[in-house]
């Protein structure tokens, strides 16, 4: 009976393995972080996985997710968390908090004087600043060159696609501020009904000449393909094109909406107390500026602003010539107004 | 009376069997298919349900505000609620800020009226320090408190089902003097509704103009059959993912097609065949394809040649041959393959997002985008339900001309 020998010798051999299988999951500590994947993957991998897992034996499991909060919701609602850290923009660490989608952070851990203040949430610890801007590959516009966001309006100056993210966050604000309102009044304006009327009626003067992007990674492609004249982007994403694919691509910093992007660790994470410290060892500064070789952000931790070059410093959305340019996006004003203004964009998108 | 005596026979002798064998004529079958059924149950039919179901469950607010959803049973909206249901309130916030689940609430308000969020997340925050009578304490807190609004929306709230999602789907919304239209400036999912029907027809029709003397030469030049429908099955071997991928490259303005015209001198500027409703018909067009043939072929290799030849050598023309003999003859086909275009067609969601517009997003984009980007789980339940129900009403259609057609063809 050969066959039965072969299939007992298989049974056998199969239940020892996920005898060791998960007697190495018992004894190992790890965590599962989730971020955006590709180069902003790496940058964490680099300059704050490894070190940590260094430093405490504990793993860090990777997974990327482009669309993590629904996972999230779901595997609170079935009682079965496997993720432990995430990272989100201001408005969704904020309504995540707001629903316990999220553990509040043990700010016992981190001292809180050595970040910036917007970085100091309840769930939330800040990892980077970011900033929607405006940005034109110098190679093919020469001369007079875009500078505010009106020009961004400009299809008679500037001739060509418009690229623009799929999102009224961000989206509302440029229109507005090209239509004239005053840096300081954007979020004023924009909680009226005629603010927004006015906003999607400045929309629709290059609605034909838009080319809507999603991923993060589409502007700098679309800018290198000619394939668009100007796109809104995440300044990193640009300064990362000009330092590693020297293309020669220009910011335009008027009307820079920056905003902060967070770690949280998640309601019910099964390795929380590592979870929690490991989030706080990504506020050191030293890692911060590490995680800068990689992707072009600004750090979070004050002494990390120092370690980076001179150069690169002006390149970031946080330096005081660009800071007095932009404004800051109002989290509190996208989690009351997301829903509403989400649906009226989508209405206008598909006419 | 013969075929009903024939199958009272039947009955007849299947009862003189059970008597006979009783466990393998009663659960032998059933046993049979017991593991495919308790699959289709769990693995289908309950998610299904569970999914339908959220477009009207209510469960998790009246959770969170248990004593305001009793308080509030007999209140009718009229006049501001009695001390009791702000009492009721305050104790349920009081409960919700130190479970750190209040945000659910203010969330759920604040799809009903945007500035509820507020409201609701800096009363409870206000909570733990009021004191009675909490009606002047929760005027303190916010103005709003002592309007009715808001507490015709919580009464709204506390009923265990609520129409709103659905109501969303067909553009419509409760408000204090009925039922009515939402804004037009956030009108979308008729509109929506329509253009899926819209595709979902074109590319049935287009389907069916090329399929049909495809169906016809594979039914007709037995020769030529099998290298045939392995062309016709060939796309069934990749996945859907990839035959639109290919479709990208292939129509995207320096793709292939535009390309090829180019260098031919046909075309000066690239045509825009992406991210527009052509691209969406040609790539669903050539999906479908497939759907559409092998129904046709199937019906119309069930012709009997003889027909049609003793049509023309009783001197019908050729016209009224197709029309009066060939066409009512194939006729099961058409009718099952438009449905069969028509159904999936109606549900497509990869195509359209990958290569049409902003214009061109038919329903499931928009179950979708509602399920993983606004996380309003209900609204997209919501218009799987209105799909879903668009798709009875199809079936029932193709019921109805099968009947009048008569017997589709295996």
């Amino acid at each position: 009976m050969p066959m039965k020998k072969t299939i007992l010798g298989a049974g056998t051999f199969l239940a020892i393995c996920s005898l060791l299988v998960t007697a190495s999951e018992a004894q190992e500590h790890k965590i599962t972080v989730v971020s955006y994947g590709g180069v902003y993957t790496q940058s964490q991998r680099e300059a704050f996985y490894k070190p940590f897992s260094a430093a405490t034996g504990v793993r860090v499991q990777e997974e990327d997710a482009v669309e993590a909060w629904p996972q999230v919701k779901a595997q609170i609602e079935t009682g079965k968390v496997t993720w432990d850290v995430v990272n989100g923009e201001t408005a969704t660490i904020l309504q995540g908090c707001e629903t316990g989608l999220l553990e509040p952070f043990d700010w016992k851990l981190v001292d809180k004087s050595k970040l910036i203040p917007e970085a100091v949430t309840e769930c939330g610890v800040g990892g980077i600043v970011q900033a929607s801007v405006i940005a034109y590959d110098a190679d093919k516009i020469k001369g007079d060159a875009p500078k505010t966001v009106a020009d961004f309006w400009d299809l008679k100056k500037f001739p060509g696609k418009r690229g623009v993210r799929k999102t009224p966050i961000t989206t509302l604000e440029f229109a507005l501020m090209a239509d004239g309102v005053p840096h300081d009044k954007v979020y004023q304006v924009l909680a009226t009904k005629e603010g927004v009327d006015r906003a999607f009626r400045k929309l629709d003067e290059i609605k034909p000449s838009i080319v809507w992007w999603e991923s993060s990674s589409s502007p700098p492609q679309l800018l290198a393909d000619g394939e668009v004249a100007m796109t809104t982007s995440w300044n990193g994403r640009i300064t990362q094109a000009k330092r590693a694919d020297k293309k020669n691509f220009v910011i335009v910093w008027d009307g820079q909406n920056y905003d902060v992007d967070f770690w949280a660790v998640v309601k019910g994470a099964p390795n929380k107390e590592n979870a929690m410290k490991f989030v706080a060892s990504a506020t050191d500064p030293q890692r911060q500026a590490k995680q800068m070789d990689y992707v072009a952000y600004g750090p979070t931790a004050v002494a990390a602003m120092s370690l980076l070059p001179a150069d690169f410093a002006a390149e970031l959305p946080s330096s005081p010539n660009n800071l007095k340019q932009g404004i800051r996006n109002d989290a509190k004003f996208w989690a009351e107004h997301l829903e509403d203004l989400q649906a009226r964009f989508q209405a206008w998108l598909s006419r | 009376m013969t075929s009903q005596a024939a199958i009272l026979g039947g009955a007849d002798l299947s009862g003189a069997l059970r008597v006979r064998k009783p466990l393998r004529a009663r659960l032998g079958p059933a046993l049979l298919v017991a593991p495919l059924l308790a699959f289709l149950v769990v693995g289908y039919v309950l998610p299904i349900l569970g999914v339908l179901w959220r477009s009207v469950d209510n469960t998790e607010f009246r959770t969170e505000l248990p004593r305001t959803v009793k308080a509030l049973a007999s209140f009718d909206g009229g006049d501001l609620p009695p001390e009791s249901a702000y009492e009721a309130l305050h104790q349920d916030l009081v409960d919700a800020q130190n479970a750190r689940s209040v945000g659910i609430v203010a969330r759920r308000l604040n799809l009903v009226t945007t500035g509820y969020r507020s409201l609701i997340l800096s009363t409870a925050a206000k909570a733990q320090a009021m004191r009675p009578p909490y009606r002047e304490a929760f005027a303190a807190a916010d103005p709003r408190w002592g309007e009715t609004a808001i507490w015709v929306s919580l009464r709204r709230l506390s009923r265990p089902v609520v129409p709103d999602f659905l109501l969303v789907a067909i553009d419509l919304e409760e408000s204090e003097n009925g039922i009515r239209h939402v804004d037009p400036d956030r009108a979308i999912y008729l509109d929506v509704l329509w253009r899926t029907f819209e595709i979902s027809l074109l590319v049935c029709g287009l389907c069916l103009v090329l399929g049909a003397p495809l169906a016809f030469l594979i039914a007709a030049k037995p020769r030529w059959s099998n290298v045939l429908l392995t062309f016709v099955l060939l796309p069934f071997w990749m996945s859907l993912l990839a035959r639109t991928a290919a479709w990208v490259a292939l129509l995207q303005s320096q793709g292939l097609v535009n390309k090829a015209l180019l260098e031919l001198g046909l075309i000066a500027q690239p045509l825009a065949l992406m991210f527009n409703r052509a691209g969406v018909l040609i790539a669903m067009t050539h999906i479908l394809l497939p759907y559409m043939v092998l129904p046709l072929y199937a019906s119309m290799r069930a012709v009997p040649i003889e027909l049609v030849r003793a049509g023309i050598s009783l001197g019908a023309s050729p016209l009224t041959v197709l029309s009066r003999v060939y066409l009512p003859l194939i006729l099961p086909g058409i009718t099952a393959g438009a449905m069969l275009v028509m159904i999936l067609a109606l549900g497509y969601y990869i195509t359209p997002a990958l290569v049409g517009g902003t214009q061109d997003q038919m329903l499931s984009y928009f179950v979708a985008f509602n399920a993983s980007q606004v996380l309003n789980w209900g609204l997209a339940s919501a218009l799987a339900v209105l799909l879903l129900l668009v798709l009875a009403l199809l079936f029932a259609l193709y019921r109805l001309l099968a009947r009048v057609a008569g017997p589709v063809p295996a």
